[in-house]
């Protein structure tokens, strides 16, 4: 019962490190952009959600309408008037210029709000679980973080595969020059495509601030597990984001079980050993 | 071959590197010199841009000269602090022989590493080394020996052992990092003008084509790694051996001993031996400058990088290069042509 | 007839070295012109510098009058040049309809639309659900000038249609090229085929390393001058 336990918990931690992993996931299968700053993203939108809820006094959920929009036009703008010019001259500009950016958003909200921990309050939900046949508990927020990454994840298939965006988005994926010769405006194509990236951003970072604490430090491991969970699932795979997600919270719950302080490591652990075996991840699509 | 040419030769030193030669002896017989008539906070000051360059000579030869983007060097400055402090601490060992040992140790280690993150390429490559040193660094937090999530002190004993007046052992530790910090960047400037250093160029400039020439690519990198890695071990335990406290944060901090390093690197000038140098002034300058405002200096840092890395990807001294044809590190070859007319006239 | 393509003193480089050379050519509407050389002698830069793959100097490339030298290649596709590229370069995986339909992004109306696309090439229609990679070489071939199609040009650009082909669905696809520019799509042919090219052309362009060696009407041209300037003897 305890393996059924660990399994369910794991899946639905899963499922959040899912949406941490979703914008950097669109960004590397559409652009082969590599977004070092994509955790300090997802921190920053907590951060201007608390600014929302401040200012508005709205439920942090609901936030979402003002960190959204907000996020979608950071996003175009940087893609567009910065990120653009990294990608024709192989790994390091794009990795360079992500790293500043890192350390701008890191040290920027340092300098506005101070190291402390903030945190969005939500409420009963929080905390709130529902009792299961066979006597295990589920959180009804994992819940909700859970049925957020899979309708996240669904909303942008039919984007993908039912739509003339998605379509040109499939197309530049491919073969960027023949987009262009076709009358794609890769540079555009990508500004809105790393807009729609920020505002999953956007969602993973509301939803984290409710679950955890967060502070200007937060970013880079929540960047780790998004990496690890796009690139066990493989590049490029949405629907393999996901299972890298719960594969990787499953060795996480593993871990805990064992011994609390595992928790982080067994998932680095399992990440390297299935780097090691299968470079590739579990379901690669993107050719690079 | 051209008939107008009369004479060919391939010249490594060029006379800027001759002038700057001279220049830079004098330069470090000052900089050694500095125990004698500065103070300690100009020996804190100069030990750190020693062991920054140092840094920054090793990442630039690992990803300007071996193409291996790694965003994880940390994790062997943290090994090479944690080794020192274990060896002295629990060992009872000589704090010299402890320093000597975190090298090779670190060494050591990269070597299953390797292993591991050599199976990946590019990105990949880059986020495996860092999750191998979030891995040394959960280990750190996690094993009672080291001190876990707090970690460990010099005791007073230990630094005793180096002196037991202030004064003196200031002066040696400075001496020792400056020492180090030399060492490697002679490491490196060797490297570069060995047979290595010209595999490696053909490495960077083409994998597929230098394999196809004969150049063991695999080995070559190995080689590198390992390299770097020993080196960075031993600065890392010189520069936790100056601050006298270590923990899993401070040792293995990808912002502290990657991410700057590789800011003074691009901003400097990728791939040139004179490039991590002038980094390393601007980030010690600009932090020394805004020292009264918090952490602005590295929001400067990053936006100026990003701002070299778009408009001149070569850096300060890739530009240099270009524009005065100026070497003062003498790493390269230049064939030199010497025309009949000119020949002729002398 | 009206000039529809003008290029004057037009000249392409890759990094430093230097591809092609003060070309001039004039190209009328509703003509289809043929474009020869050897191996590296520069049609395929040629055709690529006009669909603006490569940068240029504007008044190099005059499109119907407009100079277009240097402007991007979604630009260019916008104002009626549409290019099938060598290789054929289908978006794998988009299927047959979905690379059809790409040709649409230049948003340009037109006579052409996937219906009329299905007419000219039938058995595109029976496979347009399938992955464009499992589509036969030929049929690969119909699917790119399909999708150049739908960009409803003026000028067609066609890079090598021949090559990988074999010769009896060479002969399909440059009879369904003949229905397209019966109908007055001006058509440039690059090709190594040279009869093949000869024979859909009413003039031709010879290259010879990035210059421009020789132009003649296809018919009546003189044997010996083509293979002059064609091998540089």
């Amino acid at each position: 019962m305890q393996w059924i336990n660990i399994l369910v918990q794991g899946s639905l931690l899963g499922g959040f490190y899912a949406l941490f992993a979703i914008g950097l996931s669109m960004s590397f299968g559409i652009m082969r952009l590599v977004n070092i700053a994509h955790g300090d993203f997802i921190v920053l939108s907590a951060y201007v959600g608390m600014i929302a809820v401040d200012a508005t006094g709205l439920n942090p959920f609901l936030s979402l309408i003002i960190v959204m929009p907000a996020m979608f036009l950071l996003g175009y703008a940087l893609q567009r008037g910065l990120l653009n010019f990294t990608l024709s001259g192989g790994l390091l500009p794009p990795l360079l210029v992500t790293f500043g950016i890192s350390v701008i958003i890191q040290n920027g909200l340092l300098q506005g709000f101070g190291a402390y921990d903030h945190r969005l309050k939500e409420g009963a939900i929080e905390t709130a679980s529902l009792h299961l046949p066979g006597g295990f508990d589920v959180g009804v927020f994992p819940l909700l973080v859970f049925a957020v990454a899979v309708a996240s994840i669904g909303s942008l298939q039919v984007l993908f595969y039912w739509t003339r965006l998605g379509r040109a988005f499939r197309a530049v994926s491919d073969d960027a020059d023949t987009a262009e010769l076709m009358g794609i405006d890769n540079r555009k194509l990508y500004a809105v495509a790393f807009g729609i990236a920020m505002v999953f951003t956007a969602i993973a970072g509301i939803l984290f601030g409710i679950r955890t604490i967060f502070d200007p430090a937060a970013g880079p491991i929540r960047l780790i597990l998004a990496f690890e969970a796009v690139i066990i699932g493989g590049l490029g795979s949405l629907w393999g984001t996901l299972i890298g997600g719960m594969v990787l919270g499953i060795a996480q719950e593993i871990g805990a079980a064992l011994n609390p302080n595992w928790q982080i490591l067994a998932g680095h652990v399992a990440f390297l050993a299935l780097l090691i075996m299968r470079p590739s991840g579990l379901f690669p699509r993107t050719r690079d | 071959m051209d008939a107008a040419v009369e004479s060919v030769r391939v010249e490594r030193a060029t006379k800027a590197s001759r002038v700057f030669a001279v220049l830079a002896a004098l330069a470090l017989a000052a900089l050694i010199s500095l125990p004698w008539w500065g103070d300690a906070g100009d020996m804190r000051l100069i030990a750190e841009m020693a062991y920054y360059v140092a840094l920054a000579q090793l990442w630039n030869l690992l990803a300007g000269y071996a193409g291996l983007v790694s965003v994880g060097q940390q994790a062997y400055v943290g090994l090479g602090g944690y080794m020192l402090f274990y060896l002295t601490g629990v060992w009872n060992m000589n704090v010299y022989a402890a320093a000597l040992i975190a090298g090779p140790f670190a060494g050591l280690v990269a070597i299953p590493v390797s292993f591991a993150v050599f199976r990946l390429r590019g990105a990949y490559f880059a986020i495996g080394t860092w999750v191998v040193s979030e891995v040394f660094a959960l280990l750190a937090s996690l094993i009672a020996v080291l001190g876990a999530g707090s970690g460990l002190s010099l005791t007073v004993p230990i630094l005793q052992e180096i002196s037991t007046h202030r004064d003196t052992r200031d002066a040696i530790l400075y001496l020792m990092t400056l020492g180090a910090s030399l060492f490697v960047t002679g490491i490196v400037y060797l490297l570069l003008r060995s047979r290595h250093g010209l595999a490696l160029t053909a490495i960077r400039d083409s994998e597929p084509a230098s394999a196809s020439l004969g150049v063991n690519t695999f080995g070559t990198k190995f080689i590198i790694y390992i390299a770097t890695a020993t080196c960075t071990g031993l600065i890392g335990a010189l520069i936790f051996l100056q601050k006298l406290r270590i923990s899993p944060e401070a040792g293995f901090s990808i912002n502290d001993w990657t991410v700057v390093v590789i800011f003074m690197v691009v901003i400097g000038g990728i791939g040139t031996i004179e490039g991590p140098f002038i980094g390393m002034l601007i980030f010690i300058f600009l932090r020394e400058w805004l020292a009264d405002y918090g952490t602005y200096y590295l929001i400067l840092l990053g936006l100026i990088a990003i701002v070299i890395m778009l408009k001149a990807p070569s850096g300060i001294w890739g530009w240099v290069i270009q524009r005065y044809d100026l070497q003062l590190f003498p790493v390269g070859r230049r064939l030199v042509l010497r025309p009949l007319e000119k020949a002729a006239k002398r | 007839m009206t000039l529809l393509l003008r290029t004057r003193d037009l000249s392409a480089f890759y990094g430093d070295f230097q591809a092609l050379f003060a070309i001039n050519v004039d190209i009328e509407e509703g003509e289809t012109v043929a474009v020869i050389g050897a191996n590296g002698a520069g049609k395929t830069t040629f055709l690529r510098t006009i669909a603006g793959a490569l940068p240029t100097a504007p008044q190099a490339v005059l499109f119907a009058g407009q100079p277009i030298g240097g402007k991007t290649a979604h630009d260019i596709v916008r104002l009626g040049i549409a290019m099938v590229p060598e290789g054929r370069r289908l978006f794998p995986s988009l299927t047959v309809e979905e690379n059809l339909l790409l040709g649409t992004h230049s948003e340009r109306k037109g006579p052409w639309s996937l219906k009329r696309v299905y007419e000219l090439f039938p058995r595109l229609r029976e496979l347009r659900h399938l992955p464009a990679p499992s589509l036969s070489g030929g049929q690969q071939q119909m699917a790119a000038i399909g999708r150049a199609l739908m960009s409803n040009p003026r000028l067609l650009l066609c890079d090598e249609l021949s090559l990988g082909l074999a010769p009896v669905v060479i002969r399909d696809i440059y009879q369904c090229l003949g229905a397209i520019t019966a109908e007055g799509t001006t058509a440039v042919l690059v090709e190594q085929d040279i009869n093949r090219a000869l024979d859909a052309s009413a003039r031709f362009y010879c290259f010879q390393e990035g210059r421009l060696a020789l132009t003649a009407p296809t018919k009546n041209f003189d044997r010996a001058a083509l293979t002059a300037a064609y091998f540089g003897l």
